[in-house]
């Protein structure tokens, strides 16, 4: 059978992202004749690995690598290259660096790389200390690094925290510039929807940016059919369900980082760590990722007594040539399976391990309590004792705002006393963090049922806090109660979870256990299915933020002659404000039901417990 | 219709050809009374008064500059009301150049308009200008002039003149006999005659005596001219000697004697092939073979060398000088057999309808796409349409026998030929030849009609060319619009609507220049206007902060959503209003305010504060404030901070967090008076963290001090207590523990955090106490399997016995043995 008619519609090759950054990196590099050594942002080092090896670096002139930090450069050439994202702590240190070489009277040339893009405001900071004409700055345009066939991201967590709790856009350009990119290479995308503020103010931005390029003289083919975006905010609860397919625990427990996870001596057998690049390259991989993690094991024992069967061939080799054939060719790819395989047999031990701890059980029963909205009570006292019982602080918040996004807030007595306790247990600087869960909408408090109250809180909300996250506070702060009446609508939670086929799933509930549909994912499903919000007007209304459509297909339908035909099968989802790896594997589910192939773009991957964390009020 | 060969001149092997290419549209204007500019590819003509001459004035004696067309169409004139003006040339990009008796140059476009002006530095100021050359540098246009003092200075570029010494001759005390500026390897160098020696100079100060190339004994070169390309050179001597060779001295071509000792009145090359000398009344070619055409002129010329040729002015006709080029030769010289000529026969022939067309053209079948190709070239050496016209038919035609001809060059030449023919149209007035057009580049001859302010041609031609939107007409009507805007008589409503018709759906156009240009013509209204229509807003706000909009830049960047637009409208405003205009210019902005809070919270802390204050955000100035708190390490500072926080909250109304601030007041003195006692460090501990490490510690009194005092629910110093003292090992206090009183939590926790420090035997304390519901768990807990099946047979438990059961493993043989008898015992009583 060939390979397409397996696949369905091919994708479009992201490899070219990558090639053009690298290209401009070492443009960049190289514009500085002579060795230099290359100072990198802590945020960038692993996407950079994904970009240029270290090796591909030091080819073009690199001598040493630091990692920036509050400390000085010692030693080293006299040419340093940052390589930075523009913000202004980071302009600061840097700034402060070179402050410190004047100090001690060393002379060096500088090379400030920004990336995504050159900010104004990093220019003023360097003005403000005093070093602006000592450097020059250049801009690397890195936004979405493919970290698979599928999958891209811009490695950007803070934006999630930057954008939704403090209203700042500046990100929003360069997200914007880098759907542009993406225009630029696979063809301009004809159908374009989108749900909340952010992904309205980036389609704008994207039209706007396009509009000035202009027409383009010969259209290349469109590659991509549609194009989704959606704010985070429009489901927090997915991200923050504790996730349970194979690639989300791995995420959960492990961290996965920038599309590599690093094993540590438990998973590998040996004392040393192994770094791998988790991509649906590899073979085993891309046969369990998506998987309910109760059907793994399975299939990777299945799995080892089949290679065992090819080793075995061994034996019965007849002749040296086939000898010979067998070494060249079979030898070192089943090599490389087996490998993958102790590594994922390891994983899914320690998993087992981490799952089999007394409370998991427990943990799970009050989560789909709260996606239910059965036994509320119940849940409350189990987060309770958790806080109590001083369970790790990052769960017990997500906990906490499971409950609180599901239940439509907290009542008054609850919300108090969890409070208290919480601040009791983790330290009383945590005020601030529940502030801001507060502002993001994530743990709140009922509103009081009758309209005075009501106004008079909205009132107050909009005097205490300022500028925009006032705005989205009072257009959050109603919506969000909606929870249940949204997941009764888009049929989330199915009928019984028990006896739920998790092993050949035919709903996409099984990336929670049967227990809950990841809600983005089925608000796509529908309106991709209605080619718009016509139909869900009703659904729509209860999410924050408003929904769009632009659709450039139906006017022409007859395509352009250059286009692909599978392209009206090819979506491109754009998370704003991150997406977690259970949702990556609810669309490949629902791309296989329905005949789509899904490109997954997100400002980064989350998961419950990095939402959580990057909105901390305390560093 | 005369023959094409009826103005051929034989010069040596080679014709060359004086074609009228207009007749002059100027009235009463007598060269022999004008000091003349022109500058090459046809372009415009400057003309001012020759004040060596003696003329009758009328009017004012202020000298007029006139500029017009090469087909004499005045474009403009200027009164000159400035200093004594020595020269006048053009630059390269068609710009007047006046250059003065003070060494200032003063720069007009072909309107007359004045551009700028730059100085030829002090000396020339101090010392006075007596002669000057402009001349095509690497690059660009440059300009050398000479003061009295005989000292030279050079500008490579007038665009950004930077002004060079050259050397000195030695001994240079009068006029130099002549001088000219060859630029040859991006250098420009100055050969200077002083009397019969020839010197060269360039601007490192050196200078190098050359060995006099003429075989003659002279007294002085009295005359030189340099050809279009730089490469040769042509000297005149006081004998009549005209030398020729290449500009580095090196190689002579020959020496020709005039038999005229007298100075030519212009001496210039025609194109490369020969050089022609202007006597009164004569004008002389001469070419390097010693062969020479003599022509008569009845006027004053004015001599414009060409890159392939020579344009000659004069009061009434406008001449080209040129060299027949090869392939027109082939073509028309009487006799010739080339293929062209014979297939331009046969399509004559062919159109009087005669059979003789085929004959010609069996003649030359095998040679017919020579023969195309010659009668194509032809038609672009070609003046004349109807001339071009028959080469091209004759092509066309012979295209006709060719089945594999490619029509590229055919297609490409009529194409050539139809916009070369428009701009030489007279009303136009750029005679280009083909030749010359290629050299320019049909951009820059969009340029130069732009520059005219052709603008409707222009755009035809880019039109006609299918050249690109944005490098073609957008450019042009960007153009049109900055002429536009410069009509200060009209309305500022009126050009901007109909600037916006004009452009409206084109791409590529930036209003925002045209803006700009309006804001410089002191337009700001319909600079702002024209700037609504500019949809990136990258290029509205700079301009509108330049003409002092801060307020309409700073809501453009807000609209724009780009951030780092608004911060640089903020920083500026920040600059340039007082601190409180400032704070009240952005609160009406949010977002260029939260930015700005963003900015702060960075970068001034103090500035945070005020800001809050004056917003009344008590709020987030608390919450500030509890930052800080955490980020100081002095003590007092700390609870001085968390204070403040507290009072910030109360006026926020926020009970909750002002209490609890209020109550992390207390844990930390609390803290740290227990720092001092116990000499070990509390602080930073969470309320539950203190207690905790109390406990651990065993002071029991101390802690239970602070659960008081803050009033720690019941529950929660169960499970606090316990795992502390487990923590501890602290086995004896937790059994006191609990038997103190009744357990809140029930009697699992104490099992597990027993078995969490791997202490069976104190766990087995605890299961008696547990309710009977959970006795079975606890014992299959602690692992004994026995006693749990013994409990759940006790209680009747059908389920918890197979609980256990599945827990047997195969060392428990006897014990599963044993519980499926007891299984079976409850199922027999039922």
């Amino acid at each position: 059978m060939a390979v397409s008619a397996v696949l369905g519609p091919k994708l479009p090759d992201l490899q070219y992202l990558k090639r053009l950054a690298r290209d401009q990196l070492v443009h960049l590099l190289e514009s500085l004749p002579g060795r230099k050594d290359l100072v990198i942002d802590p945020d960038l080092m692993t996407p950079l690995d994904r970009i240029a090896g270290a090796s591909l670096l030091k080819q073009h002139g690199v001598d040493k690598i630091f990692k920036l930090e509050r400390t000085k450069i010692h030693g080293g050439c006299d040419q340093l290259v940052y390589l930075v994202r523009s913000k202004l702590t980071t302009t600061k240190l840097i700034a402060d660096q070179i402050t410190a070489d004047i100090r001690d009277a060393r002379k060096r040339k500088y090379k400030i790389i920004m990336t995504p893009r050159r900010l104004q405001v990093c220019d003023m900071v360097l003005e403000h200390e005093g070093v602006f004409g000592l450097v020059s700055i250049e801009e690397l345009h890195l936004d979405l690094i493919p970290l698979d066939r599928d999958l891209l991201s811009m490695e950007l967590p803070q934006f999630f925290r930057d954008y939704f709790l403090h209203g700042d856009q500046t990100w929003l350009a360069s997200i914007a510039k880098s759907l542009v990119n993406i225009q630029s290479l696979f063809g301009p995308i004809p159908n374009i929807y989108g749900q909340g503020r952010c992904a309205k103010m980036v389609a704008d931005m994207v039209d706007m940016m396009m509009s000035e390029l202009g027409e383009r003289q010969s259209p290349i083919g469109c590659e991509i059919g549609h194009l989704f975006l959606i704010d985070r905010d429009v489901d927090y609860v997915t991200p923050l369900c504790t996730q349970v397919t194979y690639e989300g625990l791995l995420d959960d427990i492990f961290g996965i980082k920038s599309g590599s996870v690093e094993f540590g001596p438990d998973v590998t057998g040996t004392d040393k760590s192994i770094k791998i690049m988790l991509s649906g390259e590899d073979e085993v991989f891309r046969a369990i990722r998506d998987r309910h993690f109760s059907n793994v094991f399975g299939f990777l024992s299945a799995k080892a007594k089949e290679l065992q069967t090819s080793y075995d061939k061994r034996h019965n080799l007849k002749s040296v040539q086939d000898m010979k054939q067998f070494v060249s060719e079979e030898l070192s790819n089943l090599k490389k399976q087996h490998k993958a395989l102790t590594l994922h047999i390891g994983a899914c031990e320690t998993i087992t391990k981490n799952k089999s701890r007394g409370d998991f059980e427990e943990q799970m029963r009050t989560e789909h309590g709260l996606l239910e909205g059965v036994d509320v009570r119940e849940c409350i006292n189990f987060i309770e004792e958790s806080i109590n019982r001083q369970h790790s602080r990052t769960e017990v918040l997500r906990l906490l705002c499971m409950l609180s996004s599901t239940q439509g807030g907290l009542p008054s007595k609850d919300y108090k006393s969890l409070k208290t306790q919480f601040l009791q247990s983790y330290g009383t600087e945590h005020l601030l963090t529940l502030h801001n869960l507060k502002k993001l909408g994530l743990f709140v408090e009922q509103q009081a049922p009758d309209a005075t109250a009501n106004k008079l809180t909205d009132k107050m909300a909009a005097k205490l806090t300022d500028g925009m996250a006032s705005l989205q506070l009072q257009l959050q702060l109603p919506k969000k109660s909606q929870f249940r009446a949204v997941s009764r609508k888009l049929n989330l939670i199915p009928k019984s979870a028990e006896n739920f086929e998790l092993r050949n799933p035919n709903d996409m509930a099984y990336v929670f256990s049967g227990a809950y549909a990841p809600l983005s994912c089925k608000l796509i499903e529908q309106v991709l299915q209605r080619e718009g919000w016509t139909g869900v007007e009703d659904i729509a209304k209860l999410l924050p933020g408003d929904n769009f459509v632009h659709l450039k297909a139906k006017s022409a339908k007859g395509k352009a002659s250059g286009s692909n035909p599978d392209s009206d099968k090819i979506v491109l989802v754009y998370f704003l404000g991150g997406c977690s790896y259970t949702e990556v594997s609810a669309l490949r589910f629902l791309g296989k039901q329905k005949g789509y192939r899904f490109l997954v773009a997100t400002t980064a991957l989350v998961n419950g417990g990095r939402l959580i964390e990057s909105v901390s009020g305390w560093k | 219709m005369a023959h094409v060969t009826g103005d051929w001149n034989p010069l040596g092997q080679v014709f060359y050809r004086k074609q009228e290419i207009y007749t002059l549209g100027w009235r009463d204007i007598d060269l022999d009374k004008f000091v003349v500019a022109a500058a090459p590819y046809g372009g415009p003509v400057a003309l001012i008064r020759d004040e060596t001459k003696l003329v009758r004035v009328q009017g004012s004696i202020r000298p007029v500059i006139y500029i017009y067309t090469s087909s004499g169409r005045e474009i403009s004139s200027i009164r000159w009301n400035s200093g004594h003006v020595i020269h006048l040339g053009w630059s390269c990009s068609e710009e007047l150049l006046c250059v003065q008796e003070d060494g200032s140059v003063l720069v007009y476009d072909i309107f007359g308009q004045f551009k700028r002006t730059f100085s030829m530095g002090t000396e020339a100021k101090e010392m006075k200008v007596r002669d000057c050359r402009i001349f095509n540098s690497h690059q660009g246009t440059g300009l050398a002039v000479m003061t009295s003092s005989y000292r030279i200075f050079m500008v490579n570029n007038v665009d950004e003149p930077r002004i060079r010494r050259m050397a000195d001759v030695p001994g240079l005390d009068a006029p130099p006999s002549s001088w000219v500026v060859i630029s040859q390897d991006r250098q420009s160098r100055v050969l200077l005659a002083r009397e019969n020696d020839l010197y060269l100079l360039d601007h490192g100060g050196q200078y190098s005596r050359q060995l006099a190339p003429v075989s003659q004994q002279v007294e002085a070169y009295t005359e030189m001219a340099v050809s279009f390309n730089n490469k040769y050179l042509a000297l005149f001597t006081n004998t009549g000697l005209l030398w020729i060779g290449s500009s580095d001295l090196e190689r002579a071509y020959c020496e020709f004697d005039t038999k005229c000792p007298q100075r030519p009145k212009q001496l210039a090359w025609c194109g490369t092939g020969a050089i022609v000398g202007y006597w009164e009344n004569i004008l002389l070619m001469v070419g390097p073979g010693k062969d020479y055409v003599k022509y008569n002129v009845d006027s004053t010329v004015h001599l414009v060398p060409e890159l392939d040729g020579l344009r000659i002015l004069s009061n009434y006709s406008h001449e080209f000088l040129h060299k027949v080029p090869s392939v027109v030769e082939c073509v028309f010289k009487i006799g010739s057999i080339e293929p062209g000529a014979m297939l331009y026969e046969a399509s004559r022939e062919f159109q009087n309808g005669s059979p003789k067309a085929d004959e010609y053209i069996r003649m030359i079948q095998d040679r017919l796409t020579v023969a195309v190709d010659q009668c194509i070239q032809a038609a672009g050496c070609e003046h004349e349409p109807t001339t071009q016209r028959m080469l091209l038919r004759a092509a066309s035609f012979g295209k006709c026998f060719l089945s594999d001809m490619n029509p590229e060059p055919f297609v490409r030449m009529c194409r050539t030929l139809r916009v070369l023919n428009s701009v030489r149209d007279f009303t136009i007035g750029i005679p280009l030849s083909c030749a010359q057009l290629e050299q320019l580049s049909m951009p820059v001859l969009i340029d130069r009609l732009v520059l005219r302010r052709q603008y409707p041609l222009a755009i035809r031609v880019c039109q006609y060319l299918k050249m690109p939107e944005a490098e073609g007409v957008s450019r042009i009507l960007a153009h049109w619009a900055c002429y536009k805007v410069q009509q200060t008589h009209v309305d500022d409503e009126l050009i901007a609507r109909s600037i916006n018709e004009k452009l409206r759906d084109t791409p590529g156009i930036s209003y925002s220049e045209i803006a700009a240009k309006a804001a410089e013509c002191g337009r700001t209204e319909l600079a702002i206007r024209l700037l609504e229509y500019e949809p990136k807003s990258a290029e509205q706000v700079p301009l509108l902060m330049k003409m002092g909009r801060d307020q309409l830049a700073l809501a453009k960047a807000v609209d724009s959503g780009d951030t780092d637009l608004v911060y640089t409208v903020v920083m500026h405003l920040k600059e340039k209003l007082t601190l409180g205009d400032f704070l009240m210019t952005i609160r009406n902005l949010p977002t260029a305010q939260s930015l700005y809070l963003q900015y702060c919270k960075e970068q001034n802390r103090e500035m945070l504060q005020d800001l809050y204050y004056q917003e009344d955000n008590f709020q987030e100035s608390a919450n500030c404030r509890v930052m800080d708190s955490y980020n100081e390490t002095r003590m007092d500072e700390r609870l001085r901070n968390l204070q403040q926080a507290q009072e910030a909250y109360t006026k926020a109304r926020n009970e909750f967090a002002a209490k609890v601030t209020e109550e992390q007041v207390r844990l930390l003195k609390y803290q740290m008076r227990l720092e001092e006692e116990l000499k070990r460090p509390y602080l930073d501990l969470s309320l539950h963290d203190t207690i905790s490490q109390l406990t651990t510690e065993g002071n029991h009194k101390l802690a239970e001090q602070l659960r008081k005092e803050f009033k720690v629910p019941d529950k929660r110093f169960w499970w606090l207590k316990i795992q502390a003292l487990a923590e501890g090992s602290d086995w004896a206090e937790l059994d006191r523990f609990a038997k103190s009183k009744k357990s809140p939590i029930g009697y699992e926790p104490f099992i597990d955090v027993c078995l969490k420090h791997q202490n069976r035997y104190e766990a087995n304390k605890y299961v008696g106490r547990i309710a009977d519901t959970g006795k079975v768990k606890a014992y299959i807990k602690i692992g004994n399997l026995e006693q749990a099946a013994e409990t759940a047979l006790q209680q009747r438990n059908e389920e918890d016995l197979n609980l256990v059961l599945s827990k047997c493993t195969s060392s428990h043989r006897v014990l599963a043995e044993k519980i499926n008898t007891m299984k079976a015992q409850l199922s027999s009583k039922k």
